[in-house]
């Protein structure tokens, strides 16, 4: 199982913050489909999204393994 | 050195974490909560967080500028949660024994969390609210030019 982390504009969206779900042995960019399809979310939408893993960023093709965290990182707005 | 806060932010606290017998400069760079934006009135802002790898992205920018800037000694903090108009959002500060380093690091600093550090900023207007950089709405950043601080 994956945690699964949403934060601002998308946590508001989809509705909740965090889900656990089975998407262990995935790519990223599946995961990015599996949360539009889920979620029902304009399709392309999430494509150049960054994805950190266990609180590191990562690329579209590295894959997630059973116990990560895997966060839906929006455009950052800080400063 | 590397926080965010729910609490107002003290500068002369991250002053004296830069300070110690080899410095000859400190800068910094504060952060506040600009009241028009493009002619637009912010009422207040919120700044939400994954704090954890905030804090681990702001460990991650000062070891970057220890590294392009040795012998500096850098400290940040980030605010959370509501803000009003002329609250601090972020304090920067950089030591370092000669004064061009901590200038050119401070402003590196500021661009990277920009970049790189996950928070985000919920604009409060008359008409409504908006999270600023919104994936899922596609929305430009539509302050970004003038949204360096």
């Amino acid at each position: 199982m994956v945690d699964v982390l949403f934060f601002a504009g998308m946590k508001e969206k989809i509705g909740q913050a965090q889900v656990n779900a089975d998407i262990a042995g995935k790519t990223v960019r599946e995961i990015k489909l599996w949360v539009e399809q889920t979620y029902t979310l304009p399709k392309g939408s999430l494509e150049r999204t960054m994805i950190a893993v266990n609180e590191e960023f990562v690329e579209d093709t590295d894959y997630v393994k059973s116990g990560d965290t895997i966060a839906f990182i929006p455009p950052v707005s800080g400063g | 050195m590397f926080n965010v806060t729910n609490e107002p932010i003290d500068v002369n606290e991250l002053i004296e974490q830069v300070l110690h017998n080899n410095v000859g400069a400190v800068q910094t760079f504060i952060g506040t909560v600009r009241e028009m934006t493009h002619g637009k009135q912010t009422l207040q802002l919120e700044y939400h967080a994954y704090e954890s790898m905030a804090v681990k992205m702001l460990e991650r920018i000062g070891a970057e500028i220890q590294e392009q800037w040795p012998h500096t000694t850098v400290a940040i903090t980030h605010r959370l949660g509501t803000l009003a108009i002329q609250e601090i959002a972020v304090v920067i500060a950089v030591s370092s024994p000669h004064r061009q380093a901590s200038h050119e690091a401070t402003a590196y600093a500021i661009e990277r969390i920009k970049q790189i550090v996950p928070i985000w900023k919920k604009e409060y207007w008359a008409d409504g609210s908006f999270w600023v950089g919104d994936q899922l709405e596609q929305n430009a950043y539509p302050e970004k030019e003038e949204n360096h601080g």
